[in-house]
């Protein structure tokens, strides 16, 4: 108080603005990540033509005449994520069922940091299991190099899942105890209690948990890289080798110059697109949610 | 009753499979990988013939300081003006959604950024400082988050005999609010951490893949994990990849522990 009520003023003032300023800096990155890309991107979509590289179906960036068709890659992105959302979704909501009622507290313990630690290991070591241990046995068992979108799709299942266990099981613990009380009073047994009565009540959240594991599904990059099997061309078959967006980023970033370099960014700016539209499909959900509830 | 017999089994088997999946992946790297770390591959040059992972070690070390010295002050004051400054408003909505988007972000993208950004326009380079602040937009939301949560969770008579016995709001924040949040957002700094040594896709085109021990933070450096993607696409060094495998699994285990550790820290000390 001694020091002056002026100072103190502009102290905590400056302070303020200091906090407010760092704030916005979020959404300054936000807003630059969107700029660079976009305008970087624009260019080739003008020069190469927007139908022929998002229609296009042959990536052949070094050939003269270059062609650069995305839709291979595209469809790649979408082979894998939908092969990735088939083995992580039931996995892991049934998961998240087990942590929230069948896990004894004992085990709980253990349960909450494996499925934490899955989350924390690095891309690039999935991607190492799965080339080393993964696609030699899916080379045995299914024929083919092993590299394919079979390989590609467990592996990408299993990396999604701490975010489908994680989200899903907060969103079944924040249903009303007695939803499920009810259910159980009313005769159903345990298992049709929560299937029936808690799931629906909690379906927001869950959607909300599967739309998460498609955005990391999609972005995912190194692991991919290492077990697809990066071919350029349309998807063939579940065991066949295909290339992501992804993985075109890193594999041709290295050398692409001029027009292949700027097909990259366009590359960037779709990935970018699309999760944007996956978080506003998030914001969608999580307002409805906040309407039921409120 | 059929159905519901089959469902009680599924829930079972998925969460065995999830233990599984965790555990054959671990058992697995430390199995191919533990073998293969040899104190050679800790000397301190890197050389084709001995491809040693010290300067990778330092360099991720580097990274990891620098990132966090960028987004820790950056993420905490954000996480304090949206708890303890602003009011509910279409404005935090916003920086919610920004913050929310942020995390969404593919790392690949947050690389092509940085090559595009920090790399070219700004015309750094491949460095360690373009690499580091490209990594510190990345695990921006991390601490954001995590600081959100752990400053919202000090209770609010905290603050209330702060301010009734005189303090300012500034001073209320940081010798009460934050001293009794610490554990919670060195949990998020932690789990931050993490991200920065495991990533790989957001560092190849903006700090690059050389293979030496930073001089300067001008100079391009290749990460651990990094080193182990160079290690095991080019296919000469598989063995070495795998115990590069090892120690990124051991620092990344660690790292979750002792964020385990502080967050339950935290609660013992709330109760």
């Amino acid at each position: 108080m001694t020091a002056g009520k002026g100072g103190l003023h502009t102290r905590e003032k400056v302070m303020r603005l200091v906090f407010l300023g760092s704030s916005i800096l979020s959404l300054f990155f936000l807003a630059l990540i969107c700029i660079f890309l976009f305008s970087n991107g624009v260019p080739a979509l003008f020069k190469i033509g927007a139908a022929n590289l998002l229609l296009g179906t042959d990536w052949s960036p070094v050939d003269t005449p270059p062609f650069f068709g995305l839709l291979p890659m595209i469809l790649g992105s979408v082979c894998v994520t939908v092969g990735a959302v088939i083995v992580g979704t039931p996995i892991g909501i049934f998961t998240a069922v087990f942590m929230v009622y069948y896990c004894p507290a004992s085990l709980y313990k253990l349960m909450k940091p494996a499925v934490e630690l899955l989350a924390g290991i690095p891309s690039i070591v999935y991607g190492f299991f799965g080339l080393v241990l993964l696609a030699p046995i899916v080379r045995t068992i299914f024929g083919g190099s092993g590299l394919s979108m079979f390989t590609a799709s467990i592996i990408l299942g299993i990396m999604i899942l701490p975010t489908i266990v994680a989200v899903s099981e907060a969103a079944i613990r924040a249903v009303p105890a007695s939803c499920y009380e009810n259910a159980v009073a009313l005769g159903a047994c345990r298992e049709r209690s929560i299937f029936c009565a808690v799931l629906p009540a909690a379906a927001g959240g869950v959607t909300a948990a599967v739309v998460l594991g498609i955005g990391r599904a999609v972005g995912e990059t190194m692991a991919v890289v290492m077990v697809a099997g990066n071919q350029a061309r349309m998807p063939a078959g579940v065991f066949q080798g295909l290339r992501t967006m992804t993985a075109n980023i890193v594999l041709e970033m290295g050398y692409a110059a001029d027009l292949h370099r700027d097909a990259l960014f366009v590359t960037a700016a779709l990935l970018l697109i699309f999760i944007l539209i996956i978080n506003a499909i998030l914001f969608y959900i999580s307002s409805i949610n906040r309407l039921q509830h409120s | 009753m059929n159905i519901y017999k089959l469902i009680h089994f599924g829930v079972w088997a998925a969460a065995f499979l999830s233990a599984a999946a965790l555990f054959i992946i671990i058992f697995y790297i430390l199995i191919n990988g533990a073998p293969h770390l040899t104190p050679d591959l800790f000397s301190w040059r890197y050389t084709s013939e001995n491809v040693s992972m010290t300067p990778a070690i330092i360099n991720t070390a580097v990274m990891t300081f620098l990132t966090l010295l960028v987004s820790v002050p950056l993420g905490l004051f954000t996480a304090i003006y949206l708890v303890e400054y602003s009011k509910q408003s279409r404005f935090l909505t916003f920086i919610r959604l920004a913050v929310q988007t942020l995390a969404g972000i593919p790392s690949i993208v947050y690389g092509l950024f940085g090559l595009i950004f920090f790399v070219t326009f700004l015309s750094w380079g491949f460095s360690i400082l373009s690499g580091a602040l490209t990594l510190a937009i990345m695990v921006l939301p991390v601490i954001i988050r995590t600081g959100e949560e752990a400053l919202i969770a000090v209770p609010s008579s905290y603050r209330e005999g702060s301010f009734a016995l005189g303090a300012t709001r500034l001073r209320t924040v940081f010798r009460v609010v934050i001293p009794a949040a610490a554990p919670g957002i060195m949990a998020g700094i932690i789990l931050a951490i993490g991200r920065i040594v495991g990533e790989t896709a957001a560092l190849i085109y903006t700090a690059g893949t050389v293979a030496k021990t930073l001089t300067s933070l001008a100079s391009s450096g290749r990460t651990l994990a990094v080193h182990m993607y160079v290690l095991s696409s080019e296919g000469f060094n598989t063995d070495q990849a795998a115990a590069a495998a090892v120690v990124l699994l051991a620092l990344v285990a660690g790292m979750n522990a002792l964020s385990l550790y502080i967050a339950k820290k935290a609660v013992s000390y709330e109760q």
